[in-house]
């Protein structure tokens, strides 16, 4: 089995997640507020992406949303697989770590359609 | 000390990791702890149970068993407090391999005591000098809080997470390098936040208090582990480990 990463390493990884949960945390209410006043104000999806389109604040904040979710959630699945499956070593931090690209590639590519 | 009345029927797990649960017929007494109808079994009924316990008044912490599916000190714990319609079962601890019967092998859970440096470390110079340790600052009371564990392995049998990981040092042990963190005459912090750190150190704790609400001491391994994950995510920050 490869070498576990050095404990410098898991530490910065435990910290870059719970700062991201934070992050998420805020992200999440905003995003929950941003929905029910949207269907409150019975907004249709045309209308939703004329106020989006063009809008650098909402570019800003989906696209640090999606990164706090691309931190967060594979060092989380990460952690997941080692207790709960014989998974460890470099191929897990490498599947986690093209997780997380996937998160960050798929989200901005979304994050993109609301912006153009 | 009076037969009480009644009889308490006594489940007890015999044999090793495969074996099975006898029961025995206990004479029911007044106060009469787990220990008391276990040592009753060993005495009267079947010489060849195996169990350990010394002091049975609360302080070495070598009688912990699993009584009604939880672990406990057996010696502290009495039967009226713990017995379910008149019967009990009392197994070996869970999480660490099992001898004979009610003793298990310690050796793994001490040796993660050693693998979190849970040991004083002296400087390399001889001390000049007395350091002075105010019993009230945070360190010293931080220091407090954990010091009296009696290392019965309550909160390691307890914990989800070391079942999952059998690497997880465990509360006790983690528990134990925290007192040690927070002593100002250590010289050995740095090799000791890098041992407690990572997927088998604290950063594996899910906070769910297992081990406090089993701790019979009354201890909160939960909160050492929380103040470990403080301590080493500043250190990994400043890149001291
Ligand atoms: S709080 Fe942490 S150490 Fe305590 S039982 Fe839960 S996972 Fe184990
Ligand atoms: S922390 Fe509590 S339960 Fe754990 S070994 Fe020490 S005294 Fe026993
Ligand atoms: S026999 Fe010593 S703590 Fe129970």
């Amino acid at each position: 089995m490869a070498r576990p990463l050095a404990p410098r390493i898991e530490t910065l990884l435990w910290t870059a997640q719970r700062a991201s949960a934070a992050a998420l945390g805020l992200c999440v209410a905003v995003h929950l507020v941003t929905i029910v006043l949207a269907v409150r104000g019975g907004l249709s999806a045309a209308e939703i992406l004329a106020r989006t389109r063009g809008g650098i604040t909402w570019l800003l904040f989906y696209g640090l949303f999606v990164v706090a979710v691309a931190i967060h959630a594979p060092i989380g699945l990460r952690s997941i697989l080692r207790e709960t499956t014989a998974w460890r070593g470099r191929s897990l931090d490498l599947a986690c770590g093209l997780f997380a690209l996937a998160l960050v590639v798929f989200g901005w590519r979304a994050v993109g359609g609301l912006f153009r | 000390m009076p037969a009480d009345g009644g009889t308490l029927e006594v489940r007890v797990w015999r044999g090793g990791a495969e074996g099975r649960y006898v029961p025995y017929a206990v004479p029911r007494r007044q106060s009469q702890t787990v220990l008391d109808a276990v040592s009753y079994i060993q005495r009267h009924l079947d010489a060849s149970l195996s169990y350990r316990f010394a002091c049975r008044v609360g302080m070495c912490g070598s009688c912990a068993m699993t009584v009604n599916g939880k672990p406990r000190w057996t010696c502290r714990t009495h039967v009226a407090k713990v017995a379910r319609g008149g019967a009990l079962t009392v197994g070996p601890l869970r999480n660490l391999p099992v001898i004979k019967d009610l003793a298990c092998d310690m050796a793994p859970f001490f040796d993660k005591w050693a693998k979190a440096e849970g040991r004083f470390r002296p400087p390399t110079e001889p001390a000049r000098d007395f350091v002075p340790v105010r019993p009230a600052s945070p360190a010293r009371q931080a220091a407090d809080a954990g010091i009296e564990c009696i290392g019965c392995a309550v909160c390691y049998a307890a914990c989800d997470v070391v079942a999952a990981n059998p690497d997880y040092l465990g509360p006790a042990a983690l528990n134990r390098a925290w007192t040690l963190v927070n002593d100002v005459r250590d010289a050995g912090q740095r090799e000791r936040l890098a041992a407690v750190a990572g997927d088998a150190g604290c950063h594996a704790c899910h906070s769910q208090q297992g081990c406090r609400e089993y701790c019979p001491k009354h201890l909160n391994p939960t909160a050492a582990i929380a103040g470990l994950k403080r301590v080493t995510a500043r250190a990994a920050l400043k890149g001291e480990i």
